[in-house]
């Protein structure tokens, strides 16, 4: 009813919200979760990728990207572009092939999904009879061909998708000239491989799963050749004139057969198992690569010793004398070798090789000595460590951005500096307005720096924390350093390493200065380091502070984890970020909110026990202030740290169960069912302190009900009895009631604010620091920070100055001052870089208190509240996330305005105006069930912004119709198209008359 | 003991008089006394005041059977035992036993002289099977005391019957505000929090609704006993509903929704401390409608209830507000206007 009564009906400002405001999910970042099947056209120099939820997306040079769903998010299997042609046909685990275009449309390609197609048997056969295992598409480009697990061929017309049965290779017909007792030993099996001959189209080679090979004659329907394979096949590659092919089998060996026209039922050349002699994994793809030098390049994956390092994911390759097992840190998906793919080439020269594992894409560059990796320019595998927090910063002046890169270049040296190698397409997309950086916190202790200016996510600079402390990695242990005579001759690739060494060195706050450089980090066991940015190596010693939270509290016991230990003496670190000052908050609890004010030299952070501030010019803890309620032993004693990663790790690994059973990604239309979203929901159900015994067990933040101290263990004991009983009673309830002082972790301080503002009176402004709690308590602090001449001289000094508790004790989730023009006060020193008015000090402040449940305007210095847009009451939504952002018009350049843009726990944006806090638009974004999705957002200055769906993806998103960032690209038809297929043609007609 | 003696039926005059003349009677004139008669229904009533005084001689037919006991050794409960209906409503709402110890001067009286713990509303518009309680949490101890689960409602369409996903009360805790009421029962429908329609809405999200909404908690049921509804022309019968509003023929005709008074009600309560200062609450920019500063003044006495029992010269405060949230409703229009046109002066 509120809501009918509300505004939205000034036309005027209908129009200029229209110019404002749109909504758009433009790109993916990162590594395309749970690959399952890959291809490459070398006529496109394109690479598409699919996955087990039906997404399809290629890559060619870099911001050169597609994407495509299949509606039946089902696993793509088999990827296969159509030579010489926009096209590519992939086949999903339902047997479903489905045609797939590249179509200009307005001066840009899309992918666009033209066909679809499944294999029918004759009536009465059974299913496996026409279950696709292979797929040729044949060089003439009318023509598919699927090898089944029944044995036979069939043939499809293409772009019809209309089947060919005249054609259609049946296993019969194969067998018929096969010797007697070879036949009565082996019956055709499935196809496990078919290739045409790379000279003559109109042959082609079918391989079955039980060894046998035939050359097939597709004039005269008829087999010419006979291979008697005795192994198991894997796979089959031919050698570039057609003279020769190999096969791989399953025990680990290769096998080189002849072709020619003497003997139609030749002897294996060469039988080889590499990595013999004891039983071997299979050899699952290979490729044998000729060179102009005569000795060719064998690769293949797999082969390895059973026993030993049967668990290894790895690709040899072989050249001459030189042989490399690179050991990838996860499984592998596919492979392929780029190459000479002009057909006038006499030999292959690969030049490189993509690798899609599991986790991540590897690419080797083959030219150079050593094979070095290439550095990705795009699907970076986000998730090496798992992402634990993210911070983003708009607008990066040149001068930084320049020192940052230079850094990463130092830490990038053993790359090569081989051209990216899959280069099809042309980005048009305009290059970007400004540069973005997004810094993502892994679990590791690691912070990456990635350009987030582009389509391109791409890693500029990795920082590591890990120096600063002793912990119980041995440096050292380095799985590369294997010796020169080491069999097999491994050699890791890839970054991905989801192992953290020590859970506490995790990243959890991340605060970046673009104008100074100072950059303040803090951890999950209560470390904030703050870094200043070095261009050269250098070993100094890290000062070390503690801030003891709990000054006034008396006989508490912590029972989380202890504070990671420090390195004595100096420290080296390499250029780049190098941190000169630690502060360890005790209890080491997690950081749970941070600031930093690089114009005062001051940092402020905050634990569940309460927040402080450090003065990094002289080195000083300048106050602390303890949240705590004296009765919350639960956040005193800290078990919230031990109960929630267990918690969450059970969550994730539930995740990870839902994930492989039922992809999750793209069913944002389908609505997902019950069983999938009840995870989601215990997890959600956590979120709150207030909501207790009913919401399901194994969180401990129910307990806060038990209004005297009882033991952890004990209270558990009760809560499980308690949740038994709930759950036979009544399954899902929820407990309905307010929230009071006594509720647990109400001291957890949720955010932290420096402003220059009128605190005290109204005549003299002062920095001030803010800090909100999840009891909905704000502080306010009034710092006095000594001119710069005497900053050394003089300490900082800090009085509380107000403190005002919300009613409805909801978590402060966003403080922020409006100067006396409405406008949120600038970033420290942005008015001193002339990036931004000085805000207006005539007129009077006002406060902005964001909690979890509404919106509240104060007047200052007097507090008194003026406004408020209540969120949750009337919508029975959460804010999540908040931030102001600058909007500015599609139509007109000098127009913008400060909007906040919320996320709240349902997964919607919304845009409310400032000052007046009304709501202007509202986008569903998120799933609701997608919690950690939701709890990964960030939002970026111009009303753009990012959330994880998956752990290696992000999904950026823009709210604003000016600040727009998405793929656009064309990929042409290279001019070569017309001559090749001419001379394909005559190949045909060639063959067709000499036989 | 028993004493037998006369009024006169269309003079019966004050009730501190009658009062004199029982202790006179009775020869008792220093011993405070609970004064109880039997209504036609054979229910105990009290009488302590004019009104109900009157009310009970308009009643004698002819005769009227008054009881007096003690005021330390009264027992309470024997009051209104025979009420069909609402009874531990009436019990609970009058007669708190933690209470009455610490305070034993408690006089059965209007209802405005109690704070309110649970009314029903806006009964004239809505229909009859429905029920719009609300729950006082301010000032008491007592937690709400409820749970809600996901269930099934069956609604009559156009196309028949249809199975809807609705949201339900699943327990009351013993001693919890919703319980102590009695207006909610285990299995009743939630329709509706603080005006809003709950339905498409999850479990999780109108959880949020009642805890953001917990200090003035009004929620819109269909109980599961369609019994026990508030049969609309007995209203005035004077002995079922006396602790509800409804049963208030002055205000109940005008309310028309009542939940957008406590909306504007929860929120000055918000406390600032000044340099470490005593707290206050946060009193609220000027504003165009007075109607509103009187109601944040109404808000001060709030943290002094902690009792449950109110000073009287707060009760009348207490009881303005229903009024004075009329009166904005009336200032509604006007006042929304002005803060869409987005000219706020401040």
């Amino acid at each position: 009813m509120r809501r009918f009564l509300r505004p939205g009906h000034d036309p005027v400002r209908e129009r200029l919200k229209r110019d404002l405001f749109q909504f758009n999910k433009t790109v993916e970042h990162g590594f395309p979760h749970q690959p399952s099947a890959l291809g490459y056209s070398p006529f496109l120099r394109l690479m598409a990728i699919g996955t087990r939820s039906g997404a399809i997306k290629l890559y060619g040079a870099p911001g050169v990207e597609f994407m495509g769903l299949h509606e039946e998010n089902n696993t793509v299997m088999q990827i296969h572009f159509i030579p010489d042609q926009c096209q590519l046909v992939t086949l999903l685990d339902d047997n479903s092939l489905h045609l797939w275009s590249l179509k200009q449309h307005s001066g840009a390609s899309e992918l666009q999904e033209e066909r679809r197609f499944t294999l029918k048997g004759p009536p009465g056969s059974p299913p496996s009879a026409t279950q696709v295992t292979a797929v040729l598409p044949h060089s003439s480009r009318e023509l598919l061909y699927l090898g089944t697990e029944s044995g036979s061929v069939f043939v499809v017309e293409l772009p019809s998708l209309r089947p060919l049965e005249e054609r259609a290779v049946a296993a019969e017909a194969v067998l018929q000239r096969v010797p007697e007792d070879y036949c009565n030993r082996r019956s055709c099996e499935l196809v496990e491989a078919l290739r045409e001959h790379p000279k003559n189209p109109n042959q082609i080679l079918i391989g079955y799963s039980r060894g046998l090979i035939v050359l097939w004659d597709l004039q005269n329907s008829q087999v010419t050749h006979h291979f008697l394979g005795s192994q198991q096949l894997e796979n089959l590659y031919w050698q570039r004139d057609g003279s020769k092919f190999i096969s791989c089998h399953y025990d680990g060996s290769y096998t080189q057969w002849p072709v020619s026209n003497d003997n139609r039922q030749p002897e294996p050349l060469e039988n080889v198992v590499p990595y013999g002699p004891f039983p071997c994994k299979a050899i699952s793809k290979i490729y044998w690569q000729t060179t102009k030098n005569g000795l060719p390049y064998i690769i293949f994956q797999g082969g390895m010793p059973r026993a030993s390092y049967g668990d290894r994911h790895s690709i040899s390759v072989i050249h001459g004398s030189q042989q490399t097992a690179f050991d990838f840190t996860s499984r592998v998906i596919d492979f392929f070798i780029i190459f000479s793919s002009e057909p006038t080439a006499e030999f292959d020269d690969p030049s490189a090789m993509v690798v899609l594992a599991e986790e991540e894409l590897v690419v080797i560059d083959l030219k150079s000595a050593g094979w070095p990796a290439v550095h990705p320019p795009y699907l970076a595998s986000l998730h090496c460590s798992a992402i634990t927090c993210s911070h983003h910063v708009s607008n990066i002046p040149l001068k930084l951005w320049e020192r940052i890169i230079s850094a990463g270049s130092k830490q990038n040296i053993h790359y090569s500096t081989m051209p990216w190698p899959i280069d099809g397409g042309t980005n048009l997309a305009p290059d970007p307005p400004q540069r973005d950086l997004l810094l993502t916190g892994h679990e590791d202790g690691t912070v990456r720096f990635w350009d987030a200016s582009g389509v391109c996510l791409h890693l500029l600079y990795k920082l590591s924390t890990v120096r600063v402390f002793l912990t119980d990695a041995d440096p050292n242990d380095n799985m590369n350093t294997l010796g020169e005579d080491e069999w097999p001759p491994l050699r890791k690739v890839g970054t991905f390493d989801p192992y953290s060494d020590d859970p506490r060195l995790g990243i959890q706050k991340i605060y970046l200065c673009k104008y100074s450089g100072y950059l303040a980090v803090a951890g999950t066991a209560g470390q904030v380091l703050v870094m200043e940015l070095n261009d050269e190596d250098a070993e100094h010693v890290v000062d070390h502070a503690e801030a003891d939270l709990l000054q006034d509290q008396e006989g508490y016991r912590w029972k989380g984890h202890e504070k990671l230990k420090t390195r004595d003496g100096p420290v080296r670190f390499e250029a780049g970020f190098q941190p000169f000052v630690l502060v360890q908050c005790q209890p080491p609890a997690v950081v749970t909110s941070l600031a930093l004010h690089s114009e005062w030299k001051l940092v402020a952070f905050g634990t569940s026990h309460g927040f402080g501030l450090f003065d990094h010019q002289q080195k000083r803890l300048v106050f602390v202030k303890c949240t705590l309620h004296p009765s919350d032993q639960l956040a005193l004693e800290g078990p919230l740290s031990r109960v929630k990663s267990l918690k969450k790790s059970l969550r994730q690994s539930f995740r990870r169960i839902r994930r492989s059973r039922v992809s999750s990604r793209k069913r944002r239309g389908a609505g997902g069912n019950t069983s999938e979203a009840s995870p989601d929901c215990s997890a959600q159900r956590s979120r709150s302190a207030s909501l207790s015994w009913g919401r399901g067990r194994g969180d401990v933040s129910d307990l806060q009900n038990v209004s005297f101290p009882l033991k952890v263990q004990e209270a558990n004991a009760k809560f499980d009895q308690d949740a038994l009983q709930e759950m036979e009673l009544a399954p899902v309830q929820r407990k309905i009631e307010a929230r009071s002082a006594e509720d647990s972790f109400t001291g957890f301080v949720r955010t932290l604010y420096f402003a220059d503002t009128f605190l005290r009176d109204s005549s003299r402004h002062c920095p001030s620091l803010w800090a909100g709690t999840n009891g909905g308590t704000v502080y306010a602090f009034c710092l006095r920070v000594p001119p710069a001449e005497r900053r050394m001289d003089e300490p900082v000094r800090a009085e509380q100055a107000k403190e005002i508790q919300l009613m409805h004790r909801a978590p402060v989730v966003g403080i922020l001052v409006l100067d006396g023009r409405s406008t949120p006060l600038p970033e420290p020193l942005e008015v001193a870089h002339d990036l931004s008015k000085s805000p207006d000090m005539q007129g009077s402040h006002q406060l902005l208190v964001v909690s979890e449940e509404q919106l509240k305007v104060f007047t200052l210095p007097k507090v008194s509240s003026k406004l408020k847009l209540k969120l949750t009451a009337l919508e029975g939504c959460r804010v999540r996330k908040v931030t102001v952002a600058n909007f500015g018009s599609c139509k007109t350049s000098d127009y913008s305005e400060n909007d906040l843009a919320v996320l709240t726990n349902l997964g919607d944006i919304q845009i409310i105006s400032l000052p007046f806090l009304k709501l202007q638009i509202r986008y569903p974004c998120i799933r609701k069930e997608d919690v950690s999705g939701i709890a990964s957002c960030v939002f970026t200055k111009y009303g753009q912004g990012f959330y994880l769906i998956s752990p290696s993806e992000f999904e950026r998103f823009s709210l604003s119709t000016k600040w727009l960032v998405e793929p656009q690209c064309i990929v042409d038809v290279p001019e070569l198209t017309s001559n090749n297929h001419v001379n394909n043609r005559s190949g045909v007609e060639n063959a067709a008359r000499k036989s | 003991e028993f004493r037998r003696f006369s009024l006169e039926r269309s003079k019966p005059g004050k009730f501190e008089e009658f009062y004199g003349l029982l202790q006179h009677v009775h020869k008792i004139p220093n011993v405070d006394v609970l004064v109880g008669y039997t209504d036609i229904h054979g229910d105990l009533l009290p009488i302590n005041n004019d009104d109900n005084y009157h009310k009970a001689v308009s009643t004698a037919n002819p005769l009227l059977r008054i009881f007096i006991q003690r005021k330390e050794d009264a027992d309470y409960s024997a009051f209104g035992t025979d009420t069909m209906t609402r009874k531990k409503n009436v019990l609970a709402n009058v007669l708190r036993p933690d209470n009455h110890r610490k305070k034993p001067h408690i006089v059965i009286s209007m209802p405005q002289d109690f704070r309110p713990v649970s009314s029903i509303i806006d009964v004239d518009i809505l229909p009859e099977t429905h029920r719009r309680v609300r729950l006082y949490k301010y000032g008491t101890d007592k937690p709400l005391g409820f749970y809600i689960r996901d269930g099934s409602s069956v609604r009559v369409t156009p196309q028949g019957l249809e199975k809807v996903p609705g949201i339900f009360i699943s327990r009351l805790v013993p001693g919890g505000l919703a319980q102590s009421t009695g207006l909610l029962a285990v299995n009743d429908e939630v329709l509706e929090v603080n005006g809003i329609e709950v339905s498409g809405k999850s479990l999780d999200q109108v959880t949020d609704m009642m805890i953001a909404n917990s200090r003035n908690l009004i929620i819109t049921v269909r109980p599961a006993n369609q019994r026990n509804n508030v049969v609309r022309n007995s209203r005035t019968s004077g002995s079922s509903g006396q602790s509800t509003e409804s049963s208030l023929p002055s205000s109940t005709p005008n309310i028309v929704t009542n939940f957008l008074q406590g909306e504007e009600e929860s929120d000055e309560e918000d406390i600032i401390i000044e340099d470490s200062g005593e707290p206050q609450q946060i009193p609220k920019a000027v504003r165009s409608s007075e109607s509103l500063e009187s109601l944040s003044q109404m808000e001060l006495l709030h943290e002094s209830t902690q009792n449950g029992f109110l000073p009287s010269s707060e009760t009348n405060l207490n009881h303005s507000a229903g009024s004075i949230s009329m009166e904005y409703e009336e200032h509604h229009p006007d006042h929304k206007s002005l803060e869409d046109g987005t000219i706020i002066t401040l």
